[in-house]
């Protein structure tokens, strides 16, 4: 195990607990600064893993990411939602904090457990702490997605996903064209500004950046509102 | 060299809409969703002739499927276009709104025309994503309570998806390079998979049935689907049930003779768990809808089931079905959409309940549900009927007879669920003279085109389109 390798594996940590960070977070911005971080330790696993392999492609992976996910995402989150959506903190919780954790907790064992299989099938340079954090991060971004109900975490839940696909992604595909990797970074500013603008439109209709709690749209419920009125 | 021009026809038409004058917008989108079909047709004839049409290689090629999927996209694209017109100028009446449609709109279908286009399985998986982000705003547009609740979940619900085939497409990525490389694209694919880890390629093969399946709306991932399908303006619900949903399934599809390769293959599980999934859990739910675009979304889960459930059988008259199934649907439900959209500027209402005797308040929008509705039930003489049925034979040719049973039972529920409410509707007992909004001329004639074909593909089906059935299912095959 060389030093480049055991910094990965620390990236990789680190990686993980910023996801769990957004799983606990109650505040916009906390979360924001999360996923910044998040991303940053994508891009340095993504320059660590390329110094080892000697792998230019990697080196672009981090640059794309520093540039679209440290600066570009959260440039346009504040130039598309108001700075009121910042501040919110989340008041009704589907889940208190320890026990989402601790479901975290147990979404990232069956992560664990659940890439031992696809390790195996793996020749030995490809196998490292990327894929079981990776699918971990994808899991628990998709679990932030169940448990919140303010605009930017679930969004923050969303871009989780995409930064777990992509960290395990590092180690599984090395050498996918880098034209790939930049279509991949502009679509992925696409998405925000395009949930920036739905989340928007939101707050200026409905009055709540709670957009999670929305509920109107059932299959009985329509029908015995229409009762009720 | 024509399908680069497909597909900067409908991103010209969409900078166009971006102008001040709303009316050139217009103007440009039914001219280039006419063009394009006109492409499509020709993308067509070249395959049919030549077998496969390379543009760039490793990057952009078409063959029999890919030509199938891009003609049944333009077609619903050209009738979406016209019908768009008459509906839109009815129910919008800022040209600045206008304009953000029909601007929109243009990129909805320049990103469906694309998937097909790319050989790139993770190219193929940003056109995915893009078809989501544009047509986002389409869902929205009404900007009412339920359009924006609908829209957050679709995109909610499809991002979700897209992150977890990201990752099944990166592993199918590691699969390969482990197998020894090769070119990434669809048919590199199918030839390297006998040498892939069958560990890698079942998990690659999952990732992506579950995360693209939530955007096509199989069961249980289908929650978000009857919201948005029913709260998008009419003309984009044609797109977004008619085509949308097959483009998508269009590259689980691609993936099918890629793990069927594999020694210890399981799609057929894979496929007929899903397939059987969908149709039963969306049968039932046909029997409880209290809105009628809803009622068209649900019968868009089912057919999506029965099309994977054909596509994993594993037989060459099979794969044919499931292809046949597609575009019979692609065609109908988009008539359907456009038979509730007029309804919807007749009546104004969407609730089931509160529409009686359909037929005498209005003839025409009685009798297009009416027969749309029979249609996408699957009586005959419709083309589903036909389409289900060479499904069912081919399932029973393999001796799948449980399979085949509980299928035809789902069939059978789904039939009589939206039967029954389209009957009411219909002929029901009701008030009768309530006053009548006219249907604009536009709307007439994009239901007319469609609902032609809808009838004539019940009796008949042009030799050429059979032989690029039968092309597009080779593809599907080993």
């Amino acid at each position: 195990m060389n030093v480049l390798l055991s910094l990965n594996t620390l990236a990789g940590g680190l990686f993980l607990l910023t996801a769990f960070g957004t799983v606990a977070t109650r505040q916009a911005r906390g979360s924001l600064n999360l996923f910044i971080a998040q991303s940053f330790l994508l891009a340095s696993s993504a320059l660590l893993l390329g110094i080892e392999y000697r792998s230019e492609h990697l080196y672009g992976v981090a640059a794309v990411n520093v540039v679209a996910k440290i600066i570009l995402i959260p440039w346009i989150l504040r130039r598309t939602l108001h700075e009121e959506v910042y501040t919110r903190r989340e008041i009704d919780q589907v889940m208190n904090i320890p026990s989402s954790l601790l479901a975290a907790l147990v979404l990232t064992f069956a992560a664990f457990f659940m890439t031992g299989p696809l390790q195996q099938a793996l020749a030995p340079q490809f196998r490292g702490t990327n894929i079981p954090v990776g699918f971990a991060v994808l899991l628990l971004g998709a679990f932030t997605l169940a448990v919140r109900r303010e605009a930017v975490p679930l969004l923050i839940g969303l871009l989780a996903m995409e930064n777990g696909a992509f960290f395990a992604g590092i180690s599984l595909a090395r050498t996918m064209p880098l034209l790939v990797e930049l279509a991949i970074a502009t679509d992925g500013l696409i998405v925000v500004f395009i949930a920036g603008v739905l989340i928007r439109a939101v707050h200026q209709h409905i009055g709540t950046t709670e957009i999670g709690a929305l509920t109107r749209l059932r299959e009985v419920s329509a029908a015995v509102e229409e009762e009720v009125a | 060299m024509t399908v680069v021009i497909l597909l900067v026809l409908p991103l010209a038409a969409a900078a166009i809409s971006g102008l001040p004058w709303w009316r050139a917008g217009l103007a440009a989108t039914i001219a280039s969703s006419v063009g394009a079909f006109a492409l499509s047709i020709a993308i067509a004839g070249d395959v049919l002739r030549t077998g496969a049409v390379e543009a760039i290689p490793k990057w952009i090629a078409v063959d029999g499927l890919t030509a199938l999927m891009l003609l049944l996209i333009a077609f619903v694209a050209a009738m979406s276009a016209l019908f768009s017109w008459g509906y839109m100028s009815r129910t919008v009446h800022e040209p600045a709104r206008m304009r953000i449609y029909f601007a929109n709109f243009n990129l909805f279908v320049f990103s469906m025309l694309a998937v097909p286009v790319f050989v790139e399985p993770t190219l193929v998986w940003i056109t995915v994503e893009l078809t989501t982000v544009c047509s986002a705003l389409l869902v929205s547009f009404e900007n009412t309570h339920e359009a924006l609740e609908a829209a957050w979940k679709y995109v909610v619900l499809s991002l979700m998806g897209a992150g977890v085939a990201l990752l099944g497409f990166l592993v199918l990525f590691a699969a390969m390079q482990a197998a020894g490389g090769g070119d990434y694209t669809w048919d590199g694919l199918v030839a390297a998979a006998p040498r892939m880890h069958g560990v890698l390629l079942a998990t690659a093969f999952a990732l992506v049935l579950v995360g693209l399946g939530t955007k096509v709306g199989l069961a249980p991932m289908h929650t978000w689907l009857p919201d948005a399908h029913s709260q998008a303006p009419s003309p984009v619900c044609a797109l977004l049930s008619g085509v949308e949903t097959i483009t998508v399934l269009y590259v689980i599809l691609r993936l099918v003779p890629v793990l069927s390769g594999a020694h210890d293959s399981n799609v057929k599980t894979w496929t007929t768990v899903f397939g059987l999934l969908s149709a039963g859990v969306a049968a039932f739910l046909l029997l409880q809808v209290r809105d009628y675009k809803r009622m068209f979304a649900f019968s868009t889960v089912e057919h999506m089931g029965i099309i994977l459930l054909a596509a994993g059988l594993g037989t060459a008259s099979a794969r044919y079905g499931a292809l046949y199934q597609a575009m019979t649907h692609a065609l109908t439900k988009s008539f359907c959409f456009f038979a509730a959209g007029v309804a919807l500027l007749v009546v104004g209402t969407r609730e089931i309940a509160s529409v009686r005797g359909l037929i005498r308040t209005s003839p025409v929008a009685g009798a297009t549900l009416l027969i749309g509705a029979l249609a996408i039930a699957g009586a005959p003489p419709f083309g589903i009927f036909l389409s289900e049925f060479s499904i069912f034979r081919a399932g029973l040719a393999e001796g799948r007879y449980w399979t085949m049973g509980a299928l035809v039972l789902f069939v059978v529920i789904a039939f009589f669920g939206i039967l029954l409410q389209v009957n009411r509707m219909v002929f029901g007992e009701g008030s009768g003279d309530a006053p009548v909004a006219p249907i604009p001329r536009t709307c007439y004639a994009a239901l007319a085109c469609s609902g032609a074909l809808v009838i004539a593909f019940g009796f008949y089906l042009p030799q050429p389109l059979d032989r690029l059935l039968r092309l597009g299912a080779l593809a599907l095959g080993r």
